[in-house]
């Protein structure tokens, strides 16, 4: 396993919710990490997130960690869900408000 | 770079020979793209492992010379 990889399974594993982001939430650089920040905060959870912009270490390696070709990445509970396509169907189909029930993550409160 | 949607459109259906593509230019300008696509490949398979079927028939394109394109798949009815 590459550092990189190390590095990025300890963030995943270590944080119930991990957002790999272009930007911050505060100031996001891409309208699909925006959608995917717009979404955990319309769900009203806790997350971290990573700026890949900041960490090119971690830019190139989460591609081949998750085997997904693009950045936002969200991980619940150390897996892998999708990136923002995929978050806002399944926000849309209630099924991300499902699978943080499921997880036993609330939202704040 | 940007790229056609026709050349998109081709690609998706080289690998998914039965795939219903529906490709919209969301800014007219040949470099923001939506796709919904219908496969009966997509069938029993979840969400993830869908799209990662039209990455893959994308051929590494998507996050490089592919970096907007929104995706949406769906098996037919």
């Amino acid at each position: 396993m590459s550092d990189a990889h190390s590095r990025i399974g300890d963030i995943v594993n270590n944080n119930d919710i991990v957002l790999f982001m272009k930007g911050t939430p505060l100031f996001p650089q891409c309208g699909f990490s925006n959608l995917a920040t717009r979404i955990l905060e319309h769900l009203g959870v806790d997350y971290e997130s990573v700026d890949v912009l900041q960490d090119m270490e971690i830019r190139q390696g989460i591609k081949s960690f998750s085997d997904w070709p693009t950045i936002p990445q969200l991980y619940v509970k150390g897996e892998f869900v999708g990136g923002s396509d995929i978050m806002k169907e399944m926000y849309e189909a209630g099924e991300l408000h499902q699978l943080m029930a499921d997880v036993g993550i609330a939202p704040k409160g | 770079m940007a790229m056609a949607a026709e050349d998109i459109e081709a690609l998706i259906r080289a690998a998914l020979p039965d795939a219903q593509v529906t490709i919209t230019d969301l800014a007219g300008d040949g470099d923001h793209y939506a796709a919904h696509v219908v496969s009966a490949a997509f069938a029993g398979k979840p969400r993830v492992a869908q799209h990662k079927l039209v990455y893959e028939a994308l051929g590494g394109r998507m996050g490089g010379v592919l970096h907007a394109l929104q995706l949406t798949t769906a098996v037919p009815n």
